[in-house]
């Protein structure tokens, strides 16, 4: 086959316990690019890591170009042609583009050609970049673009693109695909990671599904519907969430021009925050990560006391009350970081729902824990949440990142809150874990309870949310009911500070 | 290659075993190093470990001393445990053990020569008071202005150590003890005497209340929520702040309690078998416990094993400087010895070791 680019035939990785890869064979075309789907845990990075030259396959072989392929490093696999851009950037923040740049060079050139060069990328291929900014001053979106150059001014063949427009705004996304459709027609192919089943269907010429660690098809994303993919990827049908009825109930939670300051030297300060959600409702808090997100849960959940007057809980000052007193009154949150702040993670699964469990579900008599009653709870949460654990006697961190999502969020749910403020419920969660918690947000909210659902995932926060606003450097835009939004006007909700346009090659 | 890789889990096969494995390798180095001093090795070893216990000749006398070095060892370094589980670090117990003796004592001598029976109760209120006190120095500056409190705990220990100076060469001094640093005897004064409860033990008030103390960290650790929040502060702060937990009210708890059970083995001490206040009363136990915590892995029944163990070494230590004639610095080369080796074969608990053979290209 002429027109192949990369073949891969019976790779196979085994981890002590665990198939990773079963047999995985695929092709990518030249000037293709071609999507890897898959749950967590399907095998998807490590495949790309053997491809990248970072795990070797126990068996298997790939051609690159019709020769034998076995990189043993990325240095190597980068000398072949193959380039990838990661979730986590690898970026320091205190130093410039080009500097940044240069780090991941095996010979960098002078730093005035380097930034020459910078530029000239970057302009042929739309990614308005700067190449004496520092990178502490970027954004997510502007960050990718480092990375992408970095791979770019190695001329690569295949470039390997892991969840990419997790971080974008929809007008980044619409930046970075322009990209990658002109790299395309240069005849660079594409191999792209992602959860995100439209995108897939908008940007991908081919799709290869994994699930438990074999392919188990290829599809033309074009001519299949998200659903059919999803479906594969999981390997049964799941329920879609329903819209929820329309009743409301009266106001729950109110924050009244909600200020606080920076909480060090790299978080956002709140400004005048003034919202409102009520029983039965959910608000749906978009925006681009680092625009307060983090600050908003910890002043509503009381880690971080706010100022008196500011957040009213069923119509009493709760402002200046702790995360128990707020919890104890009905007022329950979820942090994003599930590891170390929603859950400890040396601690075993009973130890961590005693966290925040103790005492509304009543786990402590007299001060003491009923470990009898925390397990039975945290067993009961498990089950509920199809937690996939050996019990509940494991380590919080034993757990993958999906698994214990579902037991963070099933803790709070579990507890009847009044008022549940969450951020980035399904984060780096695959689509049916997904689906299930979106699916217990709208059954607590048809309950009565309201939420408040703080998240960068967009498609998320259309499927579920009542109500939309955005945060951008700590402000909250007025609310709009989403039945009035399309994905414009929420773009340009979580703020035009970013360069939005594409920059032309004359520009 | 070598390479070390985290465990999902902590093996509780290395938890029980690194602490032996220690002892074992400071037995094995420490050898080496007595032979390098010109020592026989075995002999020494045997001497450090195996005479106080059932040499013929001297193991009455070195018996009982077991309990009496044990017990303020094992009641310091369950307090220090406590904090060390929370991440905060007193390393000044001996300052406090120190503060809590001359606090009690005062407290007692202002009464001399009553023969109530509630003065000893209150010299030891008096006592655990003191050392609170002291740990609250720390605490409070922790938590208003952001100081680190091993440098301060630390510091506070020469701060004591001349107040201790000051007790028994000045306002402490016995008034009828012509003249020498020292206050009065407590052994002399049946009133406040911490006697042997058990005669031919060494069991005294404070050994008691070690072991009451094991019992008491034990069930706080794993069945109240205090110690549940202790734990959480140490293993992840932002979950603890999140679940609700104080982290202020985390650093007066840890260093209140270590600083008041340092307090009173200082006044358990000092009535008992030091029978005074005097110039070369810190003996290091406030320092030694650091490593007895350690050593027991901040259980409260690895400690008290660990405790039992290091005080041999320091009966074990005084016999061998005697019959062996080893230097005095050997033996505490040797004790720290032990926390090293510990430390270092922790590292088997929570890491595998992978031989990795390098990837050909």
């Amino acid at each position: 086959m002429p027109d192949t680019l990369l073949s891969l035939r019976g790779l196979t990785k085994t981890y002590p316990g665990v198939v990773a890869n079963d047999d995985v064979s695929f092709d990518i075309g030249k000037s293709e690019i071609h999507a890897l789907l898959g749950e967590n845990g399907a095998g998807k990075s490590t495949l790309v890591k053997m491809i990248f030259g970072l795990v070797k396959p126990d068996r298997g072989e790939m051609r690159l170009d019709g020769d034998l392929y076995s990189p043993g490093k990325p240095s190597e696999a980068r000398k072949s042609g193959v380039a990838m851009v990661f979730q986590h950037f690898s970026l320091f923040n205190a130093l410039d583009v080009a500097e940044n740049v240069a780090l991941g060079m095996e010979s960098p050139p002078a730093m005035r050609d380097l930034a020459r060069q910078i530029r000239a990328v970057s302009e042929t291929y739309g990614l308005p970049l700067d190449p004496s900014r520092v990178v502490g001053t970027l954004s997510a979106g502007e960050r990718q673009r480092v990375e992408i150059i970095r791979c770019l001014l190695q001329g690569p063949r295949l470039l390997i693109m892991d969840e990419p427009t997790s971080v974008l705004t929809p007008q980044e996304v619409g930046i970075l695909f322009q990209t990658l459709n002109k790299l395309k027609s240069e005849g660079t192919s594409i191999l792209y990671i992602s959860h995100k089943l439209e995108e897939i269907r908008t940007l991908c010429d081919e799709a290869t599904i994994l699930r438990l660690g074999k392919n188990v098809g290829t599809c033309t994303p074009r001519d299949v519907t998200a659903r059919q993919m999803a479906e594969m990827m999981v390997g049964s049908s799941f329920a879609a969430p329903e819209p929820k009825a329309g009743a409301k109930g009266e106001v729950l939670l109110r924050c009244d021009a909600l200020s606080m300051p920076a909480p060090g030297a790299f978080g956002t300060p709140l400004r005048e925050i003034s919202v409102e959600v009520r029983g039965g409702e959910v608000l749906g808090i978009g925006g681009v990560a680092g625009n307060g997100q983090d600050e908003l849960l910890m002043a509503l959940s009381g880690e971080r006391l706010a100022p008196k007057g500011t957040i009213w809980f069923k119509g009493r000052d709760v402002g200046r009350d702790g995360p128990s007193k707020r919890r104890e009154a009905g007022l329950l949150s979820g942090p994003e970081e599930r590891l170390g702040h929603a859950a400890a993670p040396n601690m075993s699964l009973t130890e961590n729902a005693v966290l925040t469990g103790a005492r509304r579900k009543r786990l402590v008599k007299n001060g003491f824990i009923d470990w009898t009653a925390a397990q039975a709870f945290a067993d009961h949460v498990i089950a509920r949440y199809d937690v996939r654990t050996p019990g509940a006697d494991v380590t919080a961190r034993s757990l993958s990142g999906g698994n214990l999502q579902k037991f963070v969020v099933g803790r709070e749910i579990e507890q009847d809150p009044d008022v549940f403020v969450v951020n980035q419920p399904t984060w780096g969660v695959d689509a049916a874990a997904a689906a299930a918690i979106r699916q217990a947000l709208l059954d607590l909210a048809a309950r009565g309870a309201a939420i408040i659902c703080i998240s960068q995932d967009l498609d998320e926060l259309m499927e579920i949310s009542d109500r939309f606003g955005a945060l951008n450097e700590g402000r909250l835009s007025p609310t709009r009911a989403v039945a009035d939004l399309d994905i414009e006007k929420i773009g340009l909700m979580m703020g035009g500070a970013h360069d939005m346009e594409v920059v032309h090659a004359d520009g | 290659m070598i390479r070390l890789e985290k465990r999902t889990q902590p093996s509780g096969y290395w938890t029980a075993l690194s602490p032996i494995l220690a002892v074992g390798l400071t037995m094995i180095v420490g050898g080496f190093m007595f032979w390098a001093l010109g020592k026989p090795p075995v002999e020494a070893i045997r001497t450090i470990f195996w005479d106080p216990l059932f040499h013929p000749q001297f193991a009455d006398y070195s018996r009982p001393q077991l309990l009496v070095k044990a017990g303020p060892l094992i009641l310091i370094a369950i307090g220090l445990s406590i904090g060390f589980r929370a991440g905060i670090w007193n390393i000044g117990a001996e300052g406090q053990y120190i503060m809590g003796a001359v606090s009690g004592a005062a407290v007692g001598l202002a009464f001399y020569p009553s023969q109530s029976v509630l003065l000893f109760p209150l010299m030891v209120f008096a006592g655990a008071l003191g050392g609170w006190a002291w740990a609250m120095i720390p605490a409070v500056l922790k938590t208003r202005f952001g100081t680190n409190e091993i440098l301060v705990s630390l510091m506070l220990v020469y701060v004591a150590e001349n107040i201790l100076a000051s007790a028994s060469a000045g306002w402490l001094r016995n008034p009828e003890g012509m003249g020498f640093p020292g206050s009065r005897n407590f052994k002399q004064w049946s009133a406040v005497y911490n006697a042997e409860l058990l005669t031919g033990t060494g069991m005294h008030w404070g050994v008691a209340a070690a072991f009451i103390a094991v019992i008491a960290a034990y069930v706080m650790m794993a069945r109240h929520i205090q110690g549940f929040n202790v734990r959480l502060t140490g293993e992840a702060p932002l979950a603890a702040r999140f679940s609700g937990v104080s982290p202020a009210w985390i650093v007066f708890l840890c260093l209140g309690v270590s600083g008041g059970l340092a307090g009173l083995a200082g006044l358990f001490e000092v009535t008992g078998p030091a029978g005074q206040v005097s110039i070369d009363f810190g003996s290091g136990y406030g320092f030694t416990a650091i490593i007895v915590a350690f050593l027991g892995r901040l259980n409260p029944f690895g400690i008290l094993a660990a405790g039992l163990l290091m005080a041999l070494t320091y009966i074990g230590g005084e016999l061998a400087q005697l019959m062996l004639g080893l230097p005095g610095a050997s033996i505490q080369l040797f004790q720290g010895m032990l926390l090293f080796f510990l430390l270092a074969t922790d590292v088997f608990t929570n890491y595998r070791v992978r031989m990795l053979r390098r990837e050909a290209a």
